[in-house]
């Protein structure tokens, strides 16, 4: 495993072009694109503020930066360095910019959600799309591109509407069965729309392409119901994970619970394997020369994973039952790119990750770490999880076993968030204001603790 | 009773013997009074009577009637009346006592009855205070029991209501969030509006862009028209119907799958109960009425297999035939763990366990004959072991007799060889002595015909002296010739002799 050195972004915004050849990082209002594989910098443009969102489009040709404070949108090419492109929102105000799936029309939302504007650079062409909903995911993409689904909201109703993405034409205009919708999720197929509620109530929707209502799926009343929902790449499960630290499994044929993880404080009967992670700090000697030349390694501690026996206590954090949105919950749900493993995570024990096998329907692993898990993600060509806990390691699961691996970069570098690049060989690792790659050497096996 | 009054009768006068209790006595004279009164004294034993009855006086403690002193036929009056007198008094008082005893007899039978209803009475109350009591003790366990019930019920309602105010004051806290969220943008829409009315100059919406960029897939965007609607309304309905399509395959295939595994698993339990069958005996009437059905299902089956089981009569057929296949399997278990635990009793137990310790005995034979085996192997080896000392010393003696007569062959061999050799270099030399006399005796005769070839005339006269003349080339030739045969009659002279030799050393060979 090779790391790279450290660059500087802002934000978090450090992302691979959807071809996996560039890598663009913010660098406060400076847009630096570098190549992936020699990590050279091939262009670099200037935006007139703070850029506050970064995007590429589909065809890894351009680049959106959004500076949501002055309402404005620069689109900048990678072909021809001298084109370029501002969108001005005016007086309406900006909250969030994203491309369309042809990576040719920028859709704005306006502040107060009033409405979205669609801007086309082929044509230089408007279009307002009105009353769209201020939720958690009001917008979504087919993966495929073909169709949008938007979440409305009229005379307190919702409504959803589909979209064609080629012309923005409106091809189904429907009322769900919500209360207050939350969020609405394309399967991977394209073919049904999942809907949810907001927290009071637990309802999942399931439509159809065109429109129909599928099912309806409610676990229980009155308790604080879903807080995520993830499909799983083959279409064929959706997990939702809701406030009672349960996860449940549709399956795509009944859309019936097929399955419900647990996720208690106390394990005592598993098949997984329970991994902790044990840290240790390394002797300090008299030669304290040695140390201070790499600064690093006098504050850091090594980590290892040890295999812990049953009966397994968990620690958990109480949550505030006062405040609104507790900590309380399976808040992350991830799938692995062949719909084999399910990665969660509860709320009320931020330590601690589960990863479930879904050919199998229990547990497979329980990573017990030393503090909150911030960010994990699966890599997208096989069945190797990646994790980070705000410290300078990066943490590696498979089938085969657990790896801590520090990261040898100086100055306290700790690792905030992960990406996988989309062949699997490399990592991004965003720390708060740096960044670092980690490249796989996919010769080596990794070893098991 | 009336025996002894007859006893007392017939005794008459001696009836010392007789002394009936006085209250007998008494007793009597209520009854018979007239009857005793007149028999006892006749004018015969007047003073066996006195005498009688003085003794009586004076065993009852009353003054003689008589004393002996006076005269024995005369009887003193007065004392005859005082002990008439004394009786009367005494039967008076008996009378008084007996009426006295009979009134406190009736008294004490009256109070006994008395007492026997009230002690009937108050078992009867005992009882009924016993089961009273049982009633209210029963009541009070179900009373008790209702109460633990109901404690434990109230415990779950005040859980129940705990949860309910824990979801209630969630929720409540998501709802003032939500409230609070909207206010606030509620008044961030009001500052905005205000701003935007006090606002002079009013930023409009403006792209600006360098240049068009084309499509990313380089086609032209379409105009809006009611065929491009259709189109995609079609389109829309097409990846539905892919998608339906790809799912009912999969569906298919899957099902296809488990009645094939459902198919192979009734064949396979059909196949070992058949097996089980045969080993029973005397169930055989019943198991065979099951092999016919089953022949029929199998029957039926392979009918229906080639047709794919698309009906849901085959569907449920099937399904039916696995459950009864499974059923038989489980009745044949359990029958089997029945006999296991029984005794053995029975024929079928008792014919396993022979059959069982008949194996066991085969197997330990087996085991003992291995032994022995391995037995006689050690010993084997270590007969072959130690004994190797002897066996050392022998072998090399017969050994070098084997060596010695080889190595006499192998001489002998040797001979055999070189001579073969050296007839062999003869042979080739022949050989070459033969070709070369050969193309001499070629080439004089290539001369001989040429010579004479050319020497032909058409006049026999003149070539006379030279036919002559060329009879000697020819006789030379001749002359030449006749060394070829001799040289080749030496070569077979030389082969035969050489055949000869090697026969000749043969035949010594095989002498030796």
């Amino acid at each position: 495993m090779n790391f790279s050195e450290l660059f500087k972004q802002s934000n978090h915004l450090c992302k691979v072009s959807p071809d996996g050849k560039y890598l663009a990082t913010c660098v406060q209002y400076r847009l630096v694109v570098r190549d992936m594989s020699t990590l050279q910098i091939l262009q670099l443009y200037t935006c007139l503020d703070q850029i506050s969102h970064m995007e590429w489009s589909s065809d890894s040709q351009f680049v959106l930066c959004a500076i949501y404070k002055r309402g404005l949108v620069q689109v900048w090419s990678l072909e021809q360095p001298e084109w370029h492109c501002k969108i001005d929102e005016g007086s309406i105000g900006l909250t969030s910019s994203r491309w369309s799936p042809d990576g040719r029309h920028i859709l704005n939302t306006t502040e107060f959600n009033l409405r979205i504007t669609v801007w086309s650079l082929c044509t230089k062409a408007v279009s307002y799309i009105k009353y769209p909903k201020a939720c958690q995911k009001a917008l979504d993409f087919s993966r495929d591109g073909c169709y949008m689904a938007l979440a409305e909201r009229r005379d307190c109703k919702d409504y959803v509407s589909v979209f064609v993405c080629d012309d923005w034409h409106l091809l189904r205009h429907f009322e769900t069965e919500t209360q207050d919708l939350a969020g609405l999720e394309w399967s991977p197929n394209g073919c049904v729309l999942a809907v949810w509620e907001s927290c009071l109530e637990y309802k999942v929707l399931l439509y159809s392409l065109d429109g129909r209502l599928l099912s309806t799926y409610s676990a229980y009343e009155w308790s604080l119901g879903i807080k995520s929902v993830a499909w799983s790449p083959s279409s064929q499960f959706l997990a939702i994970g809701s406030y009672d630290e349960k996860v449940r499994i549709l399956n795509h044929i009944t859309w019936k619970k097929i399955a419900q993880f647990d996720h208690p404080s106390t394990i005592t009967k598993t098949k997984a394997v329970v991994y902790k992670e044990e840290e240790k700090r390394p002797a300090l000697s008299e030669d304290l020369s040695l140390h201070l030349n790499s600064s690093s390694s006098l504050f850091s501690s090594q980590s290892k994973y040890e295999i812990l026996s049953l009966p397994v206590h968990l620690p958990v954090v109480k949550p505030d039952p006062e405040r609104a949105n507790p900590k309380i919950g399976v808040s992350n749900l991830v799938f692995s790119s062949d719909s084999r493993y399910l990665a969660t995570k509860n709320d009320s024990i931020p330590c601690v990750l589960w990863v479930w096998d879904l050919q199998s329907m229990t547990s497979v692993a329980v990573l017990e770490q030393t503090s909150p898990v911030r960010c994990f993600q699966w890599d997208p060509r096989q069945n190797r999880l990646a994790l980070c806990t705000a410290n300078a390691k990066l943490y590696l699961w498979s089938p085969g076993g657990c790896v801590a691996v520090q990261v040898p970069a100086p100055g306290g570098f700790q690792v905030q968030a992960l990406n996988w690049h989309n062949t699997g060989h490399s990592l991004v690792l965003v720390g708060k204001d740096q960044l670092c790659l980690c490249y796989m050497d996919e010769d080596q096996d990794q070893d098991q603790d | 009773m009336p025996e002894s009054f007859l006893n007392f009768k017939d005794s008459g006068c001696s009836s010392v013997e007789y002394r009936a209790s006085p209250q007998r006595m008494f007793h009597q004279p209520s009854l018979h009074r007239s009857s005793v009164c007149s028999t006892f004294c006749t004018d015969g034993n007047v003073q066996e009577c006195l005498l009688h009855i003085t003794q009586e006086m004076a065993s009852l403690g009353l003054s003689p009637i008589w004393v002996e002193s006076t005269r024995p036929s005369e009887l003193e009056v007065v004392a005859v009346l005082n002990c008439i007198h004394d009786l009367i008094q005494l039967h008076l008082k008996d009378l008084r006592a007996l009426e006295n005893m009979e009134v406190e007899q009736l008294k004490s039978n009256s109070s006994i009855d008395s007492l026997q209803i009230t002690s009937t009475q108050l078992k009867e109350e005992l009882e009924h205070y016993k089961r009273e009591n049982n009633g209210l003790h029963e009541r009070e366990r179900q009373l008790q029991h209702k109460v633990k019930s109901l404690q434990h019920g109230l415990k779950n309602e005040k859980e129940e209501v705990q949860k309910l105010q824990s979801i209630i004051s969630t929720r409540a806290g998501q709802y003032n969030h939500e409230m609070k969220r909207k206010e606030r943008e509620f008044d961030k829409l009001k500052e905005r509006l205000n701003q935007l009315l006090s606002d002079k100059k009013d930023r409009k919406q403006a792209i600006d862009v360098l240049n068009r960029v084309g499509r990313a897939d380089g086609k032209r965007s379409l105009w809006k028209t009611e065929k491009t609607e259709a189109k995609r309304e079609e389109e829309m309905y097409k990846t539905l119907l892919n998608d339906y399509d790809n799912r009912q395959r999969d569906l298919l295939q899957e099902n296809a799958e488990l009645k094939k595994i459902l198919q192979q698993m009734k064949k396979d339990m059909v196949s070992i109960l058949k097996s089980k069958k045969s080993t029973k005996t005397d169930k055989f009437e019943r198991f065979q009425k099951e092999d016919d059905d089953d022949e029929e299902e199998d029957a039926l089956n392979s009918t229906k297999h080639s047709v794919e089981l698309f009906s849901d009569d085959a569907r449920e057929q099937l399904t039916n035939g696995v459950r009864l296949q499974w059923r038989r399997l489980k009745n044949h278990m359990e029958t089997l763990d029945s006999k296991v635990g029984e005794l053995p009793d029975r024929d079928y137990s008792s014919v396993s366990g022979q059959t069982q310790e008949q194996e066991m005995e085969s197997l330990k034979l087996e085991i003992q004959k291995c032994k022995d085996f391995i037995q006689t192997q050690q010993q084997l080896l270590q007969q072959l072991s130690s004994p190797c000392g002897e066996e050392v010393t022998l072998l090399p003696t017969k050994m070098q007799q084997e060596k010695e007569r080889l190595e006499g062959e192998w001489e002998t061999l040797e001979e055999q060889r070189q001579i073969f050799d050296r007839e062999r270099s003869n042979f080739t030399e022949a050989a070459i002595r033969l070709s070369h006399e050969r193309k001499s005796f070629e080439e004089n005769r290539a001369m001989w015909l040429k010579y004479h070839f050319l020497n032909l005339s058409p006049f026999p006269d003149s070539n006379k002296p030279e036919m002559q003349s060329s009879e000697s080339p020819f006789s030379i030739f001749e002359a030449e010739n006749n060394p070829g045969p001799a040289a080749e009659n030496d070569f077979h002279s030389l082969c035969e002799g050489s055949r000869t030799k090697a026969v000749s050393a043969s035949s010594e060979d095989r002498r030796q």
